[in-house]
């Protein structure tokens, strides 16, 4: 651990403060700002205006706007997140609810993903420029050119209705088996995979094809060695950086996704809660979830940045 | 990101798009039916798109119906040319407010740079922090579902994206010796700006904004999914689609022909915008 190496990690950290402060004062500012309140959305269209009145000093927001957010701010250090003004609900407690269903849910995603775009773009930028490779660039346009919610409803009724592999909606949690919840998560985890897909192989396959013109892997290929080896030992982690900076970054992307998907598949995730939040206009919960999002986004980005030296050695000596 | 890396160059001869290709013609061809279908819908005789006919729903194709009907009995063809209409305004109408704020905000904070940059480019990464549809729900949902409400929230969006490619180009530019001659004989900084630079990233900036032109269409069709684009009984592509669903197992083609229809526009467009991309993106072009 150099001294660059510290200095990077401390401006990266006061930069994640700064973001993650900006990005909070912003939801709140968008949900206070725009029409639409919380007291009318709970009491409905026919409430007196005495009504809202009464209400909306018992919820506070008669209150400033920036008073409320130092206030939000200052509980939300404590780790008090509020309570939904629907439910009552502790809102750090229903987020540490559904996370986990969204968290799995990304992380299925991303190894199907992978699992399918690696191989895929070795052997595009393998075999590039040959009738293979035309075929994955148009199936990956073809993907590229659909919404999430149409690829869920294509694979709904391919593998849900005319062959009954998997159910069409509904979540098993992991304490109903391992094996019926990851069942249950089949179908949207694929269908969020083949936005993915596309993506990934084609990143690395640019990448991988500037780095087979290297010189060292010509070497490579002078000393004997077989095509397997100089893919996969020579050329498959120096072509990495790009898509490992995207896996990254997508996993933020990927809960903005995942609000279209738990809604079609009915899965009990965050997005699923911050769609419903948003049409109540139950403001700390929005409030909260973007807190989430917006953290789980910044901290994914400095680990994107730290993992790029430990696959690219000359990112450490250069900080 | 691909994309922001799309240098300013001249096209090379050898990687230029083949114009006669069929399906690139195909592609165009589709995309100008479109355009004239939505253009003179008013004037093609087609049946309302919003008459409901309770003794015809679900049809098949056939005679009367050309594409069928859907669970209201409502045609299938008349509500597709008319929800093109509204696809193809919110994509335009999107595209557009994201390419004119994103690039002007990009091209400031690259040719300023120190504080102007750092402020302008901020406040996009804030922006970034948010999945992007979740900041679209939020606006349409508080402004309420409307064509422009919608085209309003899918534009901002947009204008990160669009600021960093005209950042980062402009970045190349800046320094370059057309920028400083104008400079020097006494040009003022609009007129370098306007004149000088703003041309030189235009092909950037436009061959993305075909690719998004595609995007916006898909997250028009998300907040219809949603139900967050025109209210019914207006068609939209997306909303057709999510209140057909759930006649999913007795009438499938009343959920495929809309899904079909939408997804030959934007590959449509994708494929231009790739032989676009291919035309200003030298790097590809040498490998």
């Amino acid at each position: 651990m150099s001294s660059a190496f510290l200095r990077r990690l401390q401006v990266q950290v006061v930069t994640l403060l700064v973001i993650l402060l900006a990005a909070t004062a912003l939801t709140f500012i968008i949900t206070n700002v725009l029409p639409g309140d919380a007291a009318v959305a709970i009491l409905g269209d026919n409430a007196t205006p005495a009504d809202i009145a009464s209400l909306r000093t018992e919820l506070g927001l008669d209150r400033n706007v920036v008073v409320r957010y130092v206030d939000w701010l200052s509980h939300a250090l404590r780790g008090d997140l509020g309570k939904s003004y629907r439910t009552r609900e502790n809102i750090a407690t229903m987020i540490g609810d559904r996370l986990p269903v969204t968290l799995e849910l990304i992380l299925l995603t991303q190894l199907i993903a992978l699992a399918f775009a690696v191989p895929a773009g070795i052997l595009a930028a393998y075999r590039s420029r040959t009738k293979v490779d035309s075929a994955l660039a148009t199936v990956s346009i073809g993907l590229l050119s659909m919404p999430a919610f149409v690829k869920g409803i294509l694979l709904i009724y391919l593998m849900s209705v005319l062959l009954g592999w998997f159910p069409a909606s509904g979540f098993k949690s992991l304490s109903d088996g391992l094996g019926a919840n990851l069942h249950s998560l089949a179908l949207p985890a694929m269908t969020l995979a083949l936005a993915e897909f596309p993506v990934y192989m084609r990143l690395l396959r640019a990448d991988m094809i500037s780095t087979l013109q290297q010189d060292y892997i010509l070497v490579a290929r002078a000393k004997g060695l077989s095509v397997r080896e100089i893919l996969l030992g020579h050329a498959l982690r120096p072509s990495s950086l790009s898509l490992v900076t995207v896996v990254g970054i997508n996993l933020g992307r990927l809960v903005g996704g995942a609000v279209i998907i738990e809604t079609l598949f009915a899965l009990p995730g965050i997005g699923q809660m911050l769609v419903n939040a948003v049409y109540q206009h139950d403001q700390f919960v929005i409030q909260g979830v973007v807190l989430v999002i917006a953290t789980g986004f910044v901290l994914i980005n400095l680990l994107v940045d730290l993992m790029y030296a430990l696959i690219d050695p000359r990112v450490r000596i250069s900080g | 990101m691909a994309e922001t890396m799309a240098t300013v160059s001249a096209p090379a001869k050898p990687g230029a798009p083949k114009w006669r290709e069929p399906g690139l013609l195909l592609a165009v061809a589709w995309l100008l039916l479109l355009l004239a279908l939505a253009v003179f819908a008013p004037w093609l005789g087609l049946v309302s798109p919003e008459e409901a006919d309770l003794l015809a729903t679900l049809e098949p194709p056939g005679a009367a119906h050309w594409l069928g009907t859907d669970s209201l009995g409502r045609d299938t063809l008349s509500r597709l040319i008319w929800g093109g209409k509204v696809s193809m305004v919110v994509a335009i109408g999107s595209v557009a407010i994201g390419l004119a704020i994103g690039g002007a905000l990009g091209l400031v904070a690259g040719f300023f740079g120190s504080m102007t940059d750092r402020l302008i480019m901020g406040v996009m990464t804030v922006m970034l922090c948010f999945p992007g549809i979740i900041l679209a729900i939020a606006l349409v949902s508080s402004l309420g579902p409307s064509v422009g409400n919608v085209t309003g929230a899918i534009g901002v969006i947009f204008v990160p994206a669009f600021a960093r490619i005209a950042r980062a180009n402009t970045l190349s530019l800046r320094d370059r010796e057309f920028v400083l001659a104008a400079r020097l004989i006494g040009a003022s900084v609009p007129r370098i700006l306007m004149r000088e630079v703003l041309p030189n990233l235009m092909p950037a900036l436009l061959s993305y904004a075909v690719v998004m032109l595609g995007v916006a269409i898909l997250a028009e069709a998300a907040l219809g999914f949603l139900g967050l684009s025109v209210r019914p009984p207006q068609p939209s592509w997306g909303g057709m689609i999510a209140s057909e669903r759930s006649s999913l197992v007795e009438a499938p083609l009343a959920v495929f022909i809309p899904a079909i229809w939408m997804f030959l526009t934007v590959l449509s467009i994708n494929w231009i915008g790739e032989s676009v991309r291919r035309l200003f993106d030298i790097k590809a072009q040498t490998l």
